[in-house]
């Protein structure tokens, strides 16, 4: 599926709108603020909320490997307070300063044959990084697309489109609590953002433009890098196992909320019955669908992770929250690095 | 930093505690949810009488946050409905109490704990309505990587996986407290420090186990105390997922330990399971972890009433093993592996001993980790008797979250 879509939604245009009207500067001190703003708008991250337009010094970004989210198309950004920028780090997430705001806005275009037109936007994520530590906050764009409006608890969105090979689609959109942005977003005691690492931002030349626009210090230079899980030209299980670090690795990871499975799906783990293969299930109960092993080398009708992967069914399906449908491009992918595994 | 100062303020000064009441009714979901993230530590959440209908998981991650309901029979967080989450209520802050109410059907586990540090289940029912089926949730009430915590006259019924399971945690008390027609009725897995007493598990597949597992952040499980239970008549067939550990529990087993150190069974009652009434045994699958141990040792069975066991067992060769002993299994049966050999290096013995003084006592003298249930040279004994063991030390938890979890 195309990964990018509208230039009005992405804003690609912000940069040179400059000159006719004074864009709104981004409120960093209502970002900061102990209680969030009732209405999005309140923060001018975008020069024209209607469209979209990112305000000036609003950044946006992609990813390498995405975090499957329904098919929604994801409108990455980054504002940091002038003068600020973020360290470069090695592994895990880039250390942004205080005042960061990560922008993450989630949208349907009514037919995914023509992404550009009649684009819905469905949730917009803020994490904002306060001196306490970052903190998630949610909200759901109104009917009129106009503005979007705070939502702590949760809420189910319908949402029906024309998927890429011409088939209707209807879903029960989850947007989460806050509750359930922290269960992705916790890291042993400390809320942290999932997707800006130096890895997965590494597209050849994304880091190197960060530290030009003096967004981003301390670049070294040989920099690590996730691969691009829907690129052929990588090995299938580099592929595959980036994919599984950004859809499962966030709580499979020894300080995420999922550690006392023993299952830990960070691309560089290295101890084998950790990252699944030949491991048994520890409290999967009927997620295990009857199977003995997390991955069977050589046998992906016989794994776990897969079975999980391709339901629906609370209970059963992975992740336990953030779809609702199955991802078939990412169970082909996982479905091909298990069949090609040695058996044991 | 601000915020979090005030939010200590309000714990150290409980006259500022707020009751925040939800009753049941349309849009519950959200109301219930909102409640339980507005929820300010030292706050009580009220759940009124009568059925919230409920469309997803909940979760709660306020400390020193109790959510009280009328009663088990009366409030019922109700997840027929359930679209989405892996449990019917999720904790994962400290000091929270959870009392007086009932989850019903929830598509995954009913209530889990994660990394909370003083929880608290009192008088709440968790119960799958349909009966025992293999659809049904995995885990009654599931407090994993937790410490201090009291599971107290809560009644779990139709669990897929175990209706009582404490996983990873330390210090740790079930009592009062009713399992009744799931896969294993109460289950201690590599945790630290538990008393579990004054139960009653009955109509489960498996009544009480007590079980170490490999490649886990926390293994090692010891410091366990199994007295004054009821072990009833567990003979359910198994319905749990192929695939987990407690799928390979044999219908009509009382108590079983497997790995393990320093377990205490006694002063039980177990009647009535047709397969052993208390079954020791080494963790059999291969495994790769250096740091695990397979083997129970410092085990005693001491001073259990027995009557009715042993006379159906279902584990692979019972049957011939009962009838050539005259029909019925003794009590208690130990598989005899003393020995394992270390992923990559050498063999090992275990250290301390099984001490059986419930007699007799069947031996399978299998020697090894791993060896077939063909290999058995059955024996019965009528004792097993090293040194008497010492008693692992009696678990208590703090003051406050015991007054906590009795007020009114």
């Amino acid at each position: 599926m195309k990964r990018l879509i509208s230039l009005p939604l992405l804003g690609v245009a912000a940069f040179s709108i400059g000159a006719a009207a004074p864009a709104p500067r981004v409120d960093g001190a209502r970002l900061l603020a102990d209680d969030p703003a009732p209405l999005l708008s309140a923060y001018h991250l975008f020069a024209d909320d209607a469209a979209q337009l990112p305000s000036p010094g609003v950044t946006r970004y992609t990813l390498n490997t995405p975090l499957f989210s329904d098919y929604a198309e994801k409108f990455r950004a980054v504002w940091m307070p002038p003068g600020t920028a973020a360290a470069f780090t090695d592994k895990g997430v880039l250390d942004f300063p205080i005042g960061t705001t990560i922008i993450k806005t989630f949208a349907y275009p009514a037919d995914f044959r023509a992404p550009d037109k009649a684009v819905r936007r469905i949730e917009t994520r803020l994490l904002v990084r306060k001196a306490a530590g970052w903190v998630p906050i949610s909200y759901v764009w109104n009917t009129a697309q106009t503005d979007a409006v705070l939502k702590r608890a949760g809420l189910r969105v319908p949402v029906s489109f024309i998927d890429a090979a011409g088939a209707a689609r209807q879903i029960d959109y989850a947007v989460p609590n806050i509750n359930q942005c922290k269960q992705c977003h916790l890291q042993g005691a400390d809320v942290t953002p999932i997707g800006p690492t130096a890895a997965n931002l590494n597209d050849g030349h994304q880091l190197a433009a960060l530290a030009s626009a003096g967004h981003l210090t301390g670049l070294p230079a040989v920099m690590p890098r996730l691969a691009r899980w829907d690129d052929v030209a990588e090995p299938l299980p580099v592929r595959a196992r980036a994919y599984l670090e950004v859809n499962c690795g966030h709580c499979h990871s020894p300080a995420g909320f999922a550690s006392n499975s023993g299952l830990y799906l960070q691309h560089d783990e290295p101890d084998p019955a950790h990252q699944g293969i030949g491991k048994r299930p520890v409290a999967a109960g009927r997620g295990s669908g009857g199977l003995m092993f997390a991955i069977a080398p050589g046998d992906p009708d016989a794994s776990i992770l897969l079975h999980r992967m391709e339901s629906n069914e609370p209970g059963v399906m992975m992740p336990q929250f953030g779809r609702t449908m199955s991802h078939a491009e990412g169970i082909v992918l996982v479905r091909a690095y298990i069949a090609g595994m040695k058996p044991k | 930093m601000l915020k979090y100062a005030l939010l200590i303020a309000i714990t150290a000064t409980p006259a500022t505690a707020r009751t925040i009441i939800v009753n049941p009714g349309a849009n519950a979901q959200e109301r219930l949810q909102t409640a339980l993230i507005d929820a300010k530590p030292g706050d009580t959440i009220r759940l009124g009488k009568g059925r919230f209908a409920l469309a997803d998981g909940l979760s709660l991650d306020v400390p020193n946050v109790a959510v009280r309901g009328a009663g088990p029979a009366q409030t019922i967080l109700d997840f027929t409905g359930q679209k989405g989450e892996g449990e019917g209520l999720l904790v994962t802050a400290n000091n929270v109490l959870l009392r007086d109410f009932a989850v019903e059907n929830a598509k995954g586990n009913g209530i889990k704990s994660k990394a909370s540090d003083g929880i608290s289940f009192v008088n709440l029912r968790v119960e799958w309505t349909h009966g025992p089926k293999a659809t049904n949730g995995a885990y009654g009430v599931y407090p994993v990587s937790s410490q201090h915590v009291l599971i107290d006259k809560v009644y779990v019924k139709g669990a897929s996986d175990a209706g009582i399971y404490v996983g990873q945690s330390q210090q740790i008390i079930v009592r009062n407290s009713k399992a009744e027609g799931n896969v294993a009725g109460i289950e201690i897995e590599n945790s630290y420090n538990a008393d579990v007493h004054d139960n009653v598990a009955t109509g489960n597949t498996g009544g009480i186990l007590v079980f170490d597992l490999p490649d886990l952040p926390q293994q090692g499980g010891h410091a366990i105390r199994l007295f004054r239970n009821q072990v009833i008549a567990n003979n359910h067939p198994n319905f749990a997922s192929a695939g987990n550990i407690v799928a390979s529990v044999p219908s009509g087993t009382g108590v079983m330990v497997m790995a393990n150190r320093d377990v205490h069974v006694f002063d039980n009652d177990i009647k009535d399971n047709g397969g052993n009434g208390v079954m020791i045994v080494a963790y059999q699958n291969k495994f790769t972890d250096v740091h695990y141990n397979p083997l129970p040792r410092e085990i005693a069975v001491r001073g259990n009433r027995f009557a009715g066991n042993g006379s159906k067992p279902a584990f692979p060769g019972g049957a011939q093993i009962a009838s050539a002993i005259g029909g019925t299994l003794p009590p208690v049966m130990w598989d005899g592996i003393t020995g394992y050999t270390v992923p990559g290096g050498a063999v090992t013995q275990a250290a301390g001993s099984i001490f059986v003084n419930d007699s007799p006592l069947l031996n399978l003298n299998l020697k090894m980790q791993g060896a077939q249930p063909t290999a058995a040279q059955p024996e019965v004994a009528k004792m097993l008797i090293a040194a008497p063991l010492t008693v692992p030390a009696v678990v208590v938890l703090p003051a406050a979250q015991e007054a906590r979890a009795n007020a009114k």
